[in-house]
């Protein structure tokens, strides 16, 4: 795990970032090496020195060993804790449940939850009565429950994947302690999506520079569109507009050290990002804050706003509100625009991986226990992956051995865009403590800058810091 | 107060300007009714229209209907668990209903028939208790319900937490501090003798409790039955921090995974509201007389 | 309404039964005179919900007190750290301040709008005219719904016309008002007016959708105590010239002070309860911050900073207790 990190983030070491007694660089640089495998089609170098190493599978060849449907009849019985409350991903879930009943003969035991109630809940969950594995996300996420003795550690599942999965995936997966703890499912990028038509039609660009953006913006003003969709009324989508903008302002290695509590919000760099982000808050819908970011995502489908920055997932939203298809035919995304400073090389972006966990306080996990490791075995296969990225196009397989021929034209776009960044991120609520970016912490004090932000920074700042200094130690 | 309680007086002289002060009341009360009114009127209607009007139409919603149909309630009862959620609440309201009345009419009984060293500090645990903000109490009550111990078949999983059995706990527990409050209340109107007469004939306490005074407090455990339902039906918050099994989850705690799903479709979103109302609203009209009752007789209630 | 309050505190027996039940008859009969296994009985019929109500009520309310001054995250052993969580929330906590001032601004806009507008309604409603019941039936319906009901349908009312909410879709749609200028009720958490003393925007829509419920309970609380009211005191009043403003004011209202004060902390405990409307809108954030939704965002959602949400806990439980203790002394009078 260590030497994997180090190869990748090359001058930060993972100590330094310990320092707060908060681990948090670990599990952030993943992806590129993810991409040696799925984006083998496009021929894309890996971008970092330890991916070109890794033995890559080739797509379309699955190792057995990795993550193949177990022949063995199970018996007994599984308790499922899913967050697929969309319609398209419940047909997912319930397409691979039916296939590893087929597999197995054993019918598990579904419990849906709806994403955000999910979230809210996981700690009543995990403490309390738990189904025996559960959808969860990797980063510090994962660690900080594992670290509470809250999750069951899968090395032994793990041992007989890990061949189906590029090097960079077990460092997203283990926790503090060494042990792994999930099986990554699936990841999906965030970027500004938009309309194909709508730019051939008005003559847009896409633009590379803040200028160029920002130029665009004040150019689909005029023409009578809101320019940059936005939705915060849930609370986290403001996030990946920080995410973004502290990348590109101040880089990686300072985002990370921000989200671990090595560096301090008061810093002037924080300064800056807010600083930045008050020029885009006048191109912003009308509304925002009492908006969802599907109801937001429409306003995209109706070509009623230019561009959306969010995850690849709003294809799923293009599905229900255009059935055709027509609208997402048209779609299309590019990397967040770049500041020309000396961060731009970095390409970084969020680009979150789900995961599979096995909780630890389920009544159930002691009988259920080889079925929960079978469950967790069958979704490390890429088969069963695409089974859910047919259901839903916004989560991007991370097995080596999925069919990427399956993918349509903006997945593999997404393949590329994530294999060409050097320095990738989960999402800020996913790699920093959760009980700092809950509602009324992180989420509100977003909030708060963006219905007012005129404020005094120094002071708004100031608030945020003493937030996260009043949190309770964490003893990872 | 008004003129005519007070007939024969002044009568002519008033009767043009009462006449117009009526046309006012009148107008007044209509327009009020009105407001008060449309946000329902306007949810049945929103949820009869298809949602193709809406997002074909320039002003959204502000727009007449191509057609009303039912679809939506076809479609949303197909499709998000409704019915489930429906059952769930009928586990969850009705023992509880049934159970807060019963523990709720004993303490009342005991209380108002007897005469004991703690009646009244009894009764002001009770009815204080009844006034505290749950939130108050929530967080230990959830490490409480997972800390206790609870068997088959009242619970699947062994303990209090995430079971019906422990969302009906806590409801007739809070219940019952307002319900012997009315209870007690009522119980001490009732005439002594005739507990007298019952000792006199040798019956238990017991006896009295259900052959002579439960009987006579039949008016007051219907109209306390119909409010209590609403109650117990309406409540989202212990069904929200006490269930963790989204299938358990009663309608109005359901509605906020609903909402989630539904939001860009707001006919349909109309749809699951007002199939949410209809219960209580059908309760209410059909049993308007109890329900005012049950109300007026514990006007404490929080 | 201070007038009414000390009005209330005269001993009034009926004052716990609302709607004008007898007086308690006192000659109880004596436990001393029951055979043994019917003391027992009795024991057990009050013994053991009491025994129930006073873990599951009283019991959990010490240990949140208890918790209050730990920094606990529900699973690490528990940590005193004295005053610490209390220190930071006045002190360092931005959405403490805010959530307190909703919540007075609840208490306000109940004590000052909704509660006069119900009573209003019941004075208007209590004449003989036609419709009555009605207009009784249409002001009392929202106070059957559920709120997380009355929190949906007053979405598809307030919702920005990007998320197709009537209002807004209206007035964009009629070219009323320019979509960029269109309210967002629920949304915007800039002060009301301006004015940073009154509450955020969106809380004042919220204020207003929870007066349309809170309207309806009180009109139907004070119509039934009107109607126990002994109509020959109003003739009198009558026979001896008063108006009906003054029949009302120096007559009805006085007689009244029983459910007065049943209906002051009726409203006072609702607005201290607030809970659903906002969680349901948005989790209570972004200007609609309240004690009880700031208890569970920090302590039981995945943010378990229990300590922390305890301390809010005991700051409204200290709240609470005022109109309970209130209350609670008048019952205790009444029933000595």
């Amino acid at each position: 795990m260590a030497d994997i990190e180090t190869g990748l983030k090359g001058q930060v070491s993972r100590r330094e970032v310990l320092k707060k007694g908060l681990v948090g660089a670990a599990g952030l640089t993943v992806l590129p090496t993810v991409l040696a495998a799925c984006s083998s089609a496009a021929s894309t170098p890996s971008a970092t020195p330890t991916a070109a190493p890794t033995p890559t599978p080739g797509a379309a060849t699955p190792t057995p060993a990795a993550g193949t449907p177990t022949p063995v009849a199970l018996t007994g019985a599984l308790h499922v804790g899913s967050n697929h409350s969309d319609p398209s991903e419940k047909k997912g879930m319930d397409a691979i449940d039916a296939a590893f009943q087929a597999a197995t003969g054993l019918a598990v035991t579904l419990n849906t939850v709806d994403h955000n109630t999910f979230q809210d809940q996981i700690n009543n969950y995990l403490n309390t009565t738990p189904d025996d594995v559960f959808t969860w996300f990797s980063g510090f996420r994962m660690r900080f429950f594992a670290s509470k003795s809250l999750g069951t550690a899968i090395d032994d599942v793990w041992a007989g994947v890990k061949s189906n999965y590029t090097a960079g995936f077990t460092t997203a997966v283990t926790g503090d302690d060494g042990k792994v703890y999930g099986i990554p499912v699936d990841y999906y990028p965030w970027c500004v999506f938009y309309r194909k038509s709508v730019f051939s039609d008005k003559g847009y660009t896409v633009p590379s520079t803040w200028t160029d953006f920002i130029a665009l913006c004040n150019k689909m003003k005029t023409d009578g569109l809101t320019p940059i969709a936005f939705a915060d009324k849930d609370g986290w989508p403001a996030m990946g507009t920080f995410d973004i903008l502290n990348l590109r302002i101040n880089g990686y290695d300072f985002h990370v050290g921000l989200m671990t509590g090595k560096q301090k919000w008061t810093d002037p760099k924080v300064t800056a990002v807010f600083t930045q982000w008050k020029q885009l808050i006048p191109f912003y819908t009308a509304g925002f804050a009492g908006l969802t970011w599907q109801q937001a995502c429409d306003t995209l489908v109706q070509k009623k706003s230019g561009m959306f920055l969010l995850g690849l997932f709003l294809t799923g939203e293009f599905d229900t509100a255009d059935p055709s298809g027509a609208a997402k035919k048209d779609l299309d995304f590019f990397p967040f625009p770049f500041l020309g400073n000396q961060y731009d090389a970095e390409k970084s972006l969020d680009a979150p991986i789900d995961i599979w966990m096995m909780s630890a306080k389920s009544q159930n996990l002691q009988a259920d226990l080889a079925n929960a490791k079978a469950y967790l075995k069958f979704w490390a296969a890429g088969s069963t992956q695409v089974l859910m990225y047919k259901a839903n196009n916004g989560f991007i397989p991370t097995a080596s051995d999925a069919d990427t021929t399956q993918y349509d034209v903006l997945t593999q776009k997404a393949v590329q865009i994530v294999s060409a960044a050097q320095k990738i991120t989960q999402f800020l609520d996913r790699d920093t403590r959760p009980d700092f970016a809950g509602a009324n912490g992180m989420q509100s004090f977003l909030l708060n800058f963006l219905s007012n932000p005129g404020q005094d920074l120094t002071k708004f700042q100031q608030s945020i810091q003493d937030f996260w200094d009043k949190l309770p130690a964490y003893t990872g | 107060m008004s003129a005519v309680a007070i007939p024969g007086q002044r009568v002519k002289a008033n009767r043009r300007r009462l006449r117009l002060s009526r046309v006012g009341l009148h107008l007044f009360l209509s327009v009020l009714a009105f407001v008060f009114a449309w946000p329902m009127l306007y949810g049945v209607y929103l949820s009869l229209r298809p949602f193709s009007d809406i997002i074909t139409n320039p002003a959204g919603p502000f727009s007449l209907p191509s057609t009303l149909t039912l679809d939506n309630y076809a479609y949303v009862i197909a499709n998000s668990d409704m019915l489930r959620f429906f059952w769930n609440t009928a586990v969850i309201t009705i023992p509880a209903v049934l159970l807060t009345l019963w523990i709720s009419s004993m303490v009342a009984f005991a209380i108002s028939k007897y005469s004991w060293k703690f009646n009244l500090i009894v009764l002001l645990i009770f009815t204080a208790g009844n006034l505290l903000p749950p939130q108050v109490i929530v967080i230990p009550l959830v490490k409480l319900y997972n800390a206790i111990p609870l068997f088959a078949p009242l619970s699947a999983n062994g303990r209090l937490f995430d079971q019906f059995a422990g969302v009906i706990l806590i409801h007739t527990t809070f219940q019952t501090g307002f319900c012997t409050f009315v209870l007690s209340n009522y119980m001490k109107t009732l005439p002594n003798e005739l507990v007298e007469a019952a000792m006199i004939d040798g019956a238990g306490v017991f006896t009295i409790y259900s052959k002579v005074i439960l009987p006579l407090c039949k008016p007051a455990l219907a109209a306390l039955a119909v409010l209590e339902f609403t109650w117990i039906y309406n409540d989202f918050f212990w069904a929200l921090f006490l269930f963790v099994t989204g299938d358990k989850r009663p309608i109005t705690a359901a509605l906020n995974n609903l909402q989630g799903q539904y939001v860009t479709n707001m006919p349909q979103l109309a749809a699951i509201s007002m199939l949410a109302a209809i219960p209580t609203i059908v309760i209410y009209l059909v049993l308007q007389r109890y329900f005012v009752r049950g109300l007026t007789l514990g006007a404490a209630k929080g | 309404m201070s007038k009414i309050d000390t009005e209330g505190l005269a001993p009034a027996p009926e004052v716990l039964s609302g709607a004008g039940l007898a007086l308690p008859d006192k000659r109880h009969h004596h436990y001393s005179l029951l055979t043994a296994r019917d003391k027992v009985l009795l024991t057990l019929m009050v013994g053991v919900p009491l025994f129930v109500f006073l873990v599951l009520i009283w019991g959990t309310t010490l240990v949140s007190v208890a918790l209050s001054f730990t920094d606990w995250n529900g699973v690490d052993p528990i940590r005193w750290v004295g005053l610490d969580n209390y220190t930071y929330l006045l002190n360092g906590y931005p959405f403490f301040w805010e959530a307190v001032k909703n919540n007075l601004w609840y208490l306000l806009v109940f004590i000052g709008f909704a509660t006069p507008m119900g009573i209003l309604l019941a004075v208007l409603l209590d004449r003989e005219i036609r419709g009555s019941w009605l207009y009784q039936s249409i002001f009392f319906t929202p106070v059957v719904l559920s709120l997380a009901v009355v929190g949906l349908i007053w979405q598809l009312q307030l919702s920005p016309s990007a998320g197709n909410g009537f209002i807004d879709s209206m007035l964009t749609g009629t070219g009323l008002v320019a979509p960029a200028n269109a309210p967002d009720w629920f949304g915007n958490a800039g002060p009301l007016f301006g004015i940073g003393i009154l509450p955020s925007q969106n809380m004042a829509s919220v204020l207003l959708v929870a007066s349309w419920r809170h309207i309806g309970y009180i009109m139907v609380l004070y119509l039934a105590g009107l109607k126990s009211v002994d109509p020959s005191l109003r003739e009198a009043a009558a026979i001896d010239g008063a108006n009906e403003r003054q029949t009302f004011f120096h007559v009805v209202f006085p007689v009244m002070a029983p459910i007065n004060v049943v209906i002051v902390v009726v409203t006072v405990i609702e607005s201290l309860r607030a809970f659903d409307l906002v969680y349901i809108i948005n989790h209570g954030k972004n200007g609609l911050e309240l004690l009880s939704t700031l208890i569970t965002n920090n302590a039981l959602s995945e943010a378990q900073l229990i300590g922390f949400g305890s301390a809010i806990a005991v700051i409204l439980l200290l709240v609470a207790l005022v109109p309970i203790v209130a209350y609670l002394t008048r019952v205790m009078r009444t029933e000595e």
